[in-house]
């Protein structure tokens, strides 16, 4: 981009489905507030949606010191066009340093559109941001390759610096209803919201109440289910714990858990608080998938199994006496607790 | 219909090697493959052209080095009609803008496509940033994360995307740039005649001044991001094993060790 402008501020881009503000955008002003504190800037965070005018406060309370809303009827959905033109003229008039948004499909969609769109860098899907003390770049850190290589990236010449940040890799600040902060009410001429897309329908998943990628806690099965009809007793665990259901790729290629549910290097990424690995053997392309767990629990009957190599608490035993019998102890455990 | 297939090399996973000075990947001693992923786009292209009944033509686009020939081969080998290599040392290093730019610079000087077909993410950079950059060079419309074309027309399509918590059907206009995602459909393993006819199928090679690139978007000199570092994250955690022990005693362990990290 053009040298001569001056460069100021750390932008963050929020998200809302339905007009409602969804968390991610506040798991990112929590990354957002600490690299503003570092270089002594603004925090920013632009929102681009309907019906968001009273909400946007509460991106203040979680960190932002200013926030720009577009709010058009036609913005009820994401339309990737329509969102990048009008964040292309947002950076264009307000010239941010540093740009971040969610590595949800929505940022990984339109982040690289907007990128191109400046001619500036894109680092994909970070899980540590932070800024050099010399130069006051930002430094972009991220697994690759499955997770077997780090590398920290920067984007030394070009302006704005932009990341998509993993979800869940950071804890929104906690709302703090004293703090102050602008709101700037952007309005563009009506052509800005023609779209070539149309949004016909949104249809949730049934299966997964709590989508595999958010989820707190993921309890997940493998091959040594055996069958698909033990593989209730993963959802009734996960059930039990609150969490999600994941699997190995064996246990989705053998038809016992569809697709969505695959954690590995051809699945999903996940990176939660708890990760329960239930007869999973922990090859290299499923250990990519949930390394980055904060704790993980392996039940095997294998002791040589490589999942025991990552976890932070392992059994060695057969799970068909396990699992069962630790569900029947949670159960009495929530019990217990409700009865005081 | 002119369909094209964006298809990469990747090294087969557990064997990466990096140069820890530049940042970039050893590519030339490794074994490499067509990007699993992208599997899925060349059989979603090859779907649609067998829909069409021969009203279709599949290119597969591959920028990389010499030996990424293997990548458009094994594409062709499951369907695809001819294939381009897109290889240059100038090329070299490229970030995902700069693959973009390039590959955008080939798809234009092969007179445009209708529909773009690319995988949802290389498993060696592991960005999915390449696609939607495509689409933004060529402004044309980008269409992610897609797990089923509902309909097609000539000059219009609708999908469902798989996004959080569901999916979403959405209609846009061709030419578009579609990514797929694996619950799409079940690549076919490429049959005996497949392997002959790409095995003899010449793959013409491209270069940047064949393609009229603008030398400074290309290339480790023409990228906007840097590595700076590389390292290799530790895996082993050294946690507690428990074994031998009965399940109640395990049971009963276990519950404690939740307990003491907050999750009971
Ligand atoms: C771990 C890691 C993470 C990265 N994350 C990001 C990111 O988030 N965002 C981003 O924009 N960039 C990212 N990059 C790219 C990075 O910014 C640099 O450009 C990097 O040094 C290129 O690495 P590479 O190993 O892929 O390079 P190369 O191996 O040179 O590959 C870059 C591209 O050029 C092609 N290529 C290589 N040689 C040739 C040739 N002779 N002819 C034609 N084509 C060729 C490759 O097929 C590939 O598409 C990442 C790189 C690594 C290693
Ligand atoms: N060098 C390349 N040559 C051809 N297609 C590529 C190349 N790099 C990426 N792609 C396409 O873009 C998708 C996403 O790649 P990436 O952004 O590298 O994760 C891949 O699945 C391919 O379809």
């Amino acid at each position: 981009m053009i040298g001569k402008e001056v460069f100021k501020g750390v932008w963050t881009l929020g998200e809302q489905r339905d007009g409602e503000i969804s968390s991610v955008s506040y798991e990112l002003l929590s990354w957002g507030r600490e690299l503003a504190d570092k270089l002594n800037v603004e925090l920013s965070s632009v929102i681009i949606g309907y019906g968001l005018k009273e909400k946007v406060k509460e991106l203040i309370y979680r960190g932002a010191d200013k926030v720009y809303v577009v709010d058009h009827p036609s913005l009820v959905h994401f339309k990737p066009d329509v969102y990048s033109r009008i964040l292309e003229a947002l950076v264009k008039e307000f010239s941010p340093e540093i740009f971040i948004a969610s590595a949800t499909t929505m940022g990984r969609t339109i982040m690289p559109i907007l990128a191109t769109r400046i001619g500036t860098g894109l680092t994909a899907d970070c899980t540590g941001l932070d800024i050099e003390p010399e130069t006051g770049l930002l430094l972009q850190t991220r697994p690759a390759i499955g997770g077997n290589v780090m590398a920290t990236i920067k984007t030394p010449k070009h302006k704005p610096q932009m990341a998509t940040v993993r979800p869940r890799s950071r804890k929104p600040l906690s709302k703090d209803t004293s703090r102050k902060g602008e709101v700037i009410v952007k309005e563009y001429p009506e052509e800005f919201y023609l779209s070539k897309f149309k949004i016909l329908d949104f249809v949730k998943d049934e299966t997964s109440q709590t989508p595999l990628q958010e989820a707190d806690i993921v309890v997940a099965g493998g091959k040594g289910l055996k069958g698909e009809r033990n593989f209730r007793l993963i959802h009734e665990l996960a059930q039990l714990l609150g969490g999600a259901v994941g699997a190995s790729r064996s246990a989705v290629d053998m038809g016992w858990i569809s697709y969505p549910h695959q954690v590995g290097l051809s699945g999903k990424t996940v990176a939660p608080k708890l990760y329960f690995a239930i007869g999973i053997s922990g090859a290299v392309q499923h250990l990519a998938g949930m390394s980055s767990s904060e704790t993980i629990v392996a039940i095997n009957s294998d002791p040589e199994a490589n999942i025991f190599k990552v976890c932070d608490l392992g059994i060695v035993g057969d799970l068909f006496e396990i699992v069962p019998l630790l569900i029947e102890r949670l159960r009495e455990y929530k019990e217990g607790k409700k009865n005081g | 219909m002119r369909i094209c297939v964006l298809v990469k090399q990747v090294p087969a996973t557990d064997k990466v090697k990096m140069d820890e000075k530049t940042g970039t990947m050893i590519r030339t001693e490794m074994e490499a493959e067509l990007n699993p992923l992208d599997m899925y786009a060349v059989e979603e292209a090859v779907r649609v052209k067998e829909r069409l009944g021969g009203n279709a033509r599949i290119t597969v686009i591959s920028m990389g080095p010499l030996m990424a020939v293997d990548a458009v081969k094994d594409a062709i080998s499951m369907g695809c009609d001819e294939g381009y290599l897109l290889s240059d040392k100038l090329l070299a290093g490229s970030d995902t803008w700069a693959t973009a730019y390039a590959l955008s610079g080939a798809i234009r000087y092969l007179g445009g496509f209708d529909l773009i077909f690319c995988g949802e993410r290389a498993t060696d950079g592991e960005t999915g940033q390449v696609g939607p950059s495509v689409a933004s060079w060529l402004n044309i419309p980008a269409l992610t994360y897609v797990s089923k074309i509902e309909r097609l027309e000539e000059r219009y399509i609708r999908v469902r995307r798989a996004v959080e918590g569901g999916y979403e059907v959405v209609e846009t206009e061709l030419p578009v740039l579609l990514s797929v995602v694996k619950e799409i459909n079940e690549p076919r393993l490429p049959n005996l005649a497949g392997k002959l006819r790409a095995k003899e199928m010449q793959i013409p090679v491209l270069t940047v001044d064949d393609l009229n690139l603008n030398r400074s978007f290309v290339g480790l000199e023409g990228s906007p991001t840097r590595v700076v570092k590389i390292f290799y994250p530790k895996l082993s955690r050294n946690g507690k094993i428990i074994s031998g022990k009965n399940p109640e005693e395990a049971v009963d362990e276990l519950i404690s060790f939740l307990e003491s990290k907050g999750i009971l």
